[in-house]
């Protein structure tokens, strides 16, 4: 039987699907390595060839909810009873000692929160009553008050957060992830990031999922935030299964030809994407379809709610993502950015994110995917302790500016253990002053937990071993169950 | 003393005593022309490397036999051989022409051009297809590209609104035509900046300067607009220190640079260059418009002053008063909110979707009315009819204000049109400029005087500090920054990487450049020409570093993995642009009309749903669907999925290097994109029709068309193979062939179409393709 009636006769997703004897399944290595290209020409295998963990990995894959920008931690998840009492007043000179810092402004007086903190959970772990969904989840998250950042930049604290370093061009931690695992899926990115926005003007861009200097393959697919997610996804009018097949087959055997002609090692990824192009045109529609989700499941992602739709949208996606073998998933939101405004403007952001965002993690607890799955929350800083003001002295409209000293982020599921606070800041929230987790050890922690030891995850470029976690990270070892 | 124990008790005096010795020595031997600590004393020589002057270095002794075609190559020559490595092969011609061809015009060679070159066994034949190319209108346009990158082009106004700017092209065309003339790189710059401030500017000279019309303007309700345009004039600042001085300078806004030598106090001093320039468009008539114009505009004055007259008086005295009650809301905000909003909207809404100028008409109503120029006068008027009812709705009504609106809208629907372009102009309201603290809009630190950096040599005494003498400075000699930045990105372009890597960045933080001489003698001799572009980039492309081959060594992978040594050329993947018009170009589609407004081709109706709402997206007639892509609209909150995908910027801020990625969606794209498939199509019907007979020389007739060069037997036995497959798919399949070539041409089977279109869509698929070697 030839491939084509095989195609035929099964149709291509079942035919993709069905074990690892169909053309669509066997490897790319594999058809190349027949041919002694790939291994023999570039030294590499398939570049999305699930590699082994450098230890018992807790988590499968990682959700990431990117909330750039830098949320509010003194108006979401650190209370501090007194900026209530220094409210209107300068900040006392103890907490300013030898700091030199742009972010510090002469005269900002600090700002109290005008939000009331609750305890939820068994745990009693402490939200403001902006996030009363992912509050619901206190005893599944933990709570990192001790958060600390290099930077007070928007984009170099989300390069750091993302790939490790505030300079442009180096890996994201997704591309780092796929380049160390590879891909447990054949017919998805291992990669794939989602984006929604509360304001026009974005604050993130491809830098951030970027393969750097490793494989262009790594690189982190990112879905159309608008329309259809994927364009093309459909042949062209009059374009068979088998007509497509033949298309996908010659362009690969010409590609491969040429590889070893020019050796080229960009053509190597060029082949592994017509072949995942091929896969996803099978797959994707299928992810794409929310009409096997119940009804129940879509109202809980706030699909049904205008506010919530985006966000809830890219959630949901994110499970079914993970369910097919995406390894690392990245949700980001912008912004967070809240100079001024901010009570209004939090208010927008977390109404768009909240619900959904707690939806994906009952969700993922319920069936059973919360265990291998790990989900992180937070943004590239926090928020001064200090206001804002930009525009004139209108009480009601106080902001706060970016603060790298003290923030807080969220994790869960996938070895982390829940319904704990790790760390925690002074009486002013300006410093971290316990258990002070440094983004590095935040990334340190996500590969520790993904079976991957950041000190051993390295990629040898101009003459340098680089690694996404530079010459720092600890892995925190309080945040694991 | 023995050396031992001087050495021991007196080391300082010790190394003192033997340099001078060893100094004297090498004076005396001839060996050090220029001895190390003489260098030290030079305060010139501590400073960091891109801030010293350009010295034009010596070009290194010939060497390397017949390999070096031009100094270039000697540079480049020198450093491989001290690393011990020879240079790559020269490239094969059919390589070398679709090279040069993509990197001069942005097409690939079509195959007559190939061959001619290809036969030409004359000296010079190289020489002549770069003077070819050189020469040809589509050079303009395919340079024009990297540079409205860095001016970050587009032709909408960004952020929600996104009103269009159906003008902007006109600056664009002004780059295109600039670069066909080889207009001298001081000029070109001087132009773009100050353009306006030139004795007798003309009016191509005044649209030079839509190069400071690429900020977004923000008119959402809400918006201060005060706030937002000092970000453009931040941006401004910024755009200028990336584009010319390679420097990071917009980091400096809110605080002295973290790495480099420029405080927050000389980025105000840049800024207060900028801040005195209004966003005013002008009249810029096109050829043909003039005459109709003249004809009828008598006639026009005198029905519009008919329409005023009987009540001119007090229609005046009614604006007078609306204007005044606007200047109030102005100078004291929070009194009344109505006439705060009524000013605000003045600002926001100015003359919207036409890509005007946001803040003219406040700046209009600031102008005492004697200094109002007509135009500024019958504008405001007209504002006044559409807005003015406010300030007395019964005097409005009374004067009868609807009506004369009505007929003086009759009116301009009867006038015709002049084509008008973005300028910036010196504001005629002086405004003063602050130190902002934290880079804070309205937190004013001292008033600031526009100054040059202090790290670069000072601007000297010019009649007036203004953009003129700013963009004079940039081009100075004495400049050490511009002529390296703008050579370095040249070659940026023709290698993959600049000579500096970063070549947004010069700065403490930014790569030092492989090759220092080399750069620093492209930088003087590009001065020493006239600054000429071309002259810049027939020494590039002439030189034997460019015609290498650009196969990968094994040898050098981990010596030199990005290829820094020149040891060969690079392969780089088209650019988004450079991609859709080689498809365009290989099916014979492709319009290759010159110049002219923006033009929509189709998009999926899911982009145009998300991004353009009611507004819609008029798909551009026949011709304008197969234009060059350098004439899409760029509506900057929805850009153009096709080019996006392949890596066209964003047109936020100044891009001076774009990525080139490879990602699943690059081959959804090029497998399943309507504009390739109908590319595939078109050029299978070519093939079909063109090539009477064999298989075999269709498939070499199409891919020569593509990649310039024939298949080798193993690609053409693949190609044939799926030719073969294809067919027998149709035969059983009609139905689908009836929607494959939807349109039966005359004397063509259209399974034979159908199937060369699968043939053609493999060929416009491969990697080849869409890389030039």
């Amino acid at each position: 039987m030839t491939a084509e009636e095989l195609l035929a006769i099964q149709g291509r997703r079942r035919f993709l699907r069905d074990g690892t004897c169909g053309i669509g399944t066997v490897a790319l290595s594999g058809l190349l390595a027949e041919d002694g290209l790939v291994a023999g020409v570039t030294g590499e295998s398939d570049t999305f060839l699930p590699r082994e963990p450098h230890h018992a990995a807790t988590a499968r894959n990682v959700i990431f909810l990117n909330m750039s920008g830098g949320p509010s931690q003194l108006d979401l998840f650190d209370p501090k009873p007194r900026l209530q009492q220094l409210h209107r007043k300068p900040v006392p000179a103890s907490f300013l000692a030898g700091l030199n810092d742009p972010v510090i402004k002469a005269g900002a007086t600090v700002m109290a929160t005008p939000r009331t903190f609750s305890r939820y959970g068994e745990c009693g772990m402490e939200f403001s009553d902006r996030l009363p969904h992912l509050a619901g989840h206190a005893d599944d998250l933990c709570m990192l008050r001790g958060m600390v950042t290099d930077t007070a930049n928007h984009h170099p604290g989300q390069l750091l957060l993302n790939c490790g370093t505030p300079m442009f061009g180096h890996p994201s931690m997704g591309a780092w992830v796929s380049y160390g695992l590879g891909s447990e899926s054949r017919n998805m990115p291992a990669f794939v990031v989602l984006t929604s926005y509360s304001k026009p003007a974005s604050l993130v861009g491809p830098s951030l999922w970027t393969n750097g200097f490793l494989s262009s393959s790594y690189r982190g697919v990112a879905f159309r935030s608008k329309g259809e997610p994927i364009l093309h996804l459909e042949n062209p009018a009059g374009v068979s299964e088998m007509f497509q097949r033949v298309r996908v087959d010659t362009v690969r055997r010409l590609n491969a030809l040429r590889l070893k002609q020019t050796r080229d090692h960009e053509i190597s990824s060029r082949i592994a994407s017509y072949e995942l192009a091929y896969r996803m045109q099978a797959e994707a529609p299928d992810l794409l379809d929310f009409s096997d989700e119940s009804a129940a499941t879509l109202e809980m992602y706030g699909l049904n709610d205008e506010t919530t739709r985006w966000y809830g949208t890219n959630c949901l996606l994110a499970r079914r993502m993970i369910e097919r073998g995406v390894r690392f998933v990245q949700l980001f939101h912008s912004d967070w950015d809240h100079h001024l405004d901010l009570d209004k403007l939090l208010k927008v952001d977390c109404r768009m994110t909240d619900r959904p965002a707690a939806a994906l993690l009952t969700d993922l607890k319920q069936r059973g995917l919360l265990d291998d799955t790990l989900v992180v929350w937070g943004g590239e800083f926090g928020r001064t302790p200090m206001n804002e003001v930009r525009r004139g002295n209108s009480p009601g409209h106080q902001g706060r500016d970016h603060h790298p000293f003290g923030f807080t982020m969220l994790m869960a599921g996938g070895g982390v253990r829940g319904g704990q606070v790790v760390g925690g800041t002074d009486e002013l929230g300006y410093h971290a002053v316990e258990d002070r987790v440094h983004i590095h050890d935040l990334q340190a922690t996500i590969l520790h937990c993904l079976g991957l030891d950041h000190t051993r995850l390295t990629y040898r470029h101009q003459g340098r071993d680089f690694r996404l976690t530079d010459v720092g990270g600890n892995v925190v070892e309080k945040v694991l169950a | 003393m023995s050396l031992t124990r001087s050495l021991v008790e007196d080391p300082y005096g010790f190394l003192r005593r033997t340099g001078v010795i060893l100094l004297t020595a090498s004076i005396f031997l001839g060996v050090v022309s220029r001895p190390a600590s003489a260098a030290d004393a030079d305060p010139a020589e501590q400073r960091h490397w891109s801030y010293r002057p350009i010295v034009r270095p010596e070009v290194p002794p010939a060497a390397g036999g017949a390999w070096a075609r031009n100094a270039v190559d000697l540079f480049v020559h020198r450093r491989l051989v001290r690393e011990g490595i020879v240079p790559s092969p020269v490239a094969g011609r059919e390589t070398l022409i679709r090279r040069v061809t993509l990197d001069l015009i942005g097409l690939p060679p079509t195959p007559r051009e190939v061959m001619a070159f290809i036969k030409d066994k004359r000296p010079g034949a190289y020489q002549r297809v770069v003077d070819r190319l050189l020469a040809s209108p589509h050079y303009g346009e395919r340079w024009a590209r990297p540079w409205l990158d860095v001016a970050h082009y587009a032709d909408s106004d960004g952020y929600l609104t996104d009103q269009l700017r159906p003008v902007a092209w006109r600056f664009r065309h002004w780059v295109v035509e600039a670069l066909n003339g080889d207009m001298p790189f001081d000029r070109f710059t001087i132009e773009q900046l100050a353009g306006d401030l030139l004795p007798e500017a003309t009016i191509q000279q005044k649209i030079a300067t839509g190069f400071l019309r690429q900020t977004l303007s923000n008119r959402e309700g809400g918006a201060d607009v005060e706030e937002f345009r000092v970000m453009q004039v931040k941006d401004r600042v910024a755009t200028v220190g990336t584009v010319w001085l390679g420097s990071t300078v917009g980091c400096s806004a809110c605080h002295d640079h973290k790495f480099d030598p420029i405080t927050q106090r000389e980025f105000y001093e840049l800024y207060a260059f900028f801040n005195s320039a209004d966003e005013v468009n002008i009249d810029a008539p096109l050829p043909g418009e003039l005459g109709p114009y003249r004809d009828k505009r008598p006639e026009y004055d005198r029905r519009r002053r008919e329409l005023i007259a009987p009540r001119s008086v007090e229609i005046e005295k009614l604006q007078r008063r609306w204007e005044q009650r606007l200047l109030e809301a102005n100078a004291n905000p929070g009194q009344d909110y109505r006439w705060d909003r009524r000013w605000e909207i003045l600002g926001l809404i100015w003359r919207q979707g036409l890509g005007e100028g946001q803040l003219e008409g406040q700046e209009i109503v600031k102008l005492v009315p004697a200094r109002r120029s007509q135009w500024q006068r019958e504008q405001l008027f007209e504002y006044f009819l559409r807005f003015g009812a406010d300030i007395d709705s019964k005097r409005f009504s009374e004067l009868g204000l609807s009506q004369i609106k009505s007929g003086i809208d009759a009116l301009n629907r009867e006038l015709p049109r002049l084509s008008r372009a973005a300028t910036v102009r010196e504001t005629q309201n002086p405004r003063k400029s602050f130190f902002l603290n934290r880079g804070v809009y309205n937190d004013r630190g001292p008033v600031v005087r526009p100054d040059t950096p202090g790290f670069l040599p000072p601007i000297g005494k010019p009649l007036r500090r203004n953009r003129l003498a700013l963009a004079r400075w940039l081009v100075s000699r004495d400049n050490p920054l511009t002529a390296r930045v703008i050579v370095n990105r040249a070659w940026q372009e023709f290698f993959g990487r600049g000579l500096v890597m970063t070549s947004e960045d010069f700065g403490i933080q930014g790569e030092r450049p492989s090759h220092p001489d080399l750069l620093d003698w492209l930088a003087a001799r590009f001065m020493d020409r006239g600054w000429s572009t071309k002259w810049l980039h027939r020494q590039i492309v002439c030189s034997a570093v460019y015609r290498q081959s650009s196969h990968v060594r094994p040898e050098l992978r981990d010596r030199d993995p990005d290829n820094r040594l020149l040891a060969r050329q690079s392969s780089l993947r088209l650019t988004a642009e450079a991609i859709r018009d080689s498809a365009l170009a290989a099916s014979g589609l492709l319009s290759r009309s010159l110049g002219g407004p923006s033009v929509r081709p189709p998009q999926s109706a899911s982009t145009v749903m998300g991004g353009f709402g009611k507004s819609g997206w008029k798909v551009s007639e026949r011709d304008g669907r197969y234009r060059r892509a350098l004439y899409i609209f760029i509506k900057r909150a929805t850009p153009f999925p096709q080019l996006a995908t392949f890596d066209a910027p964003n047109a936020r801020d100044s891009c001076t290097h774009r990525e080139r990625s490879n990602t699943p969606l690059q081959a959804l794209t090029l497998l399943n994109d309507p504009l390739f498939f109908e590319a595939s199509r078109a050029l299978a019907q070519r093939a079909v029709r063109e090539i009477d007979g064999g298989t075999d020389k269709r498939i070499d007739h199409v891919f020569r068309i593509c990649t310039a060069r024939l298949p080798g037997d193993l690609e053409r036995r693949e190609l044939a193979d799926s030719h073969r497959r294809l067919v027998a798919v149709l035969r059983r399949d009609p139905g689908a062939v009836a929607k494959l070539v939807p349109e039966k041409i005359e004397g063509l089977d259209p399974v034979e179409v159908g199937a060369w279109t699968g043939v053609c869509s493999v060929v416009l698929n491969l990697h080849e393709f869409i890389t030039r070697d």
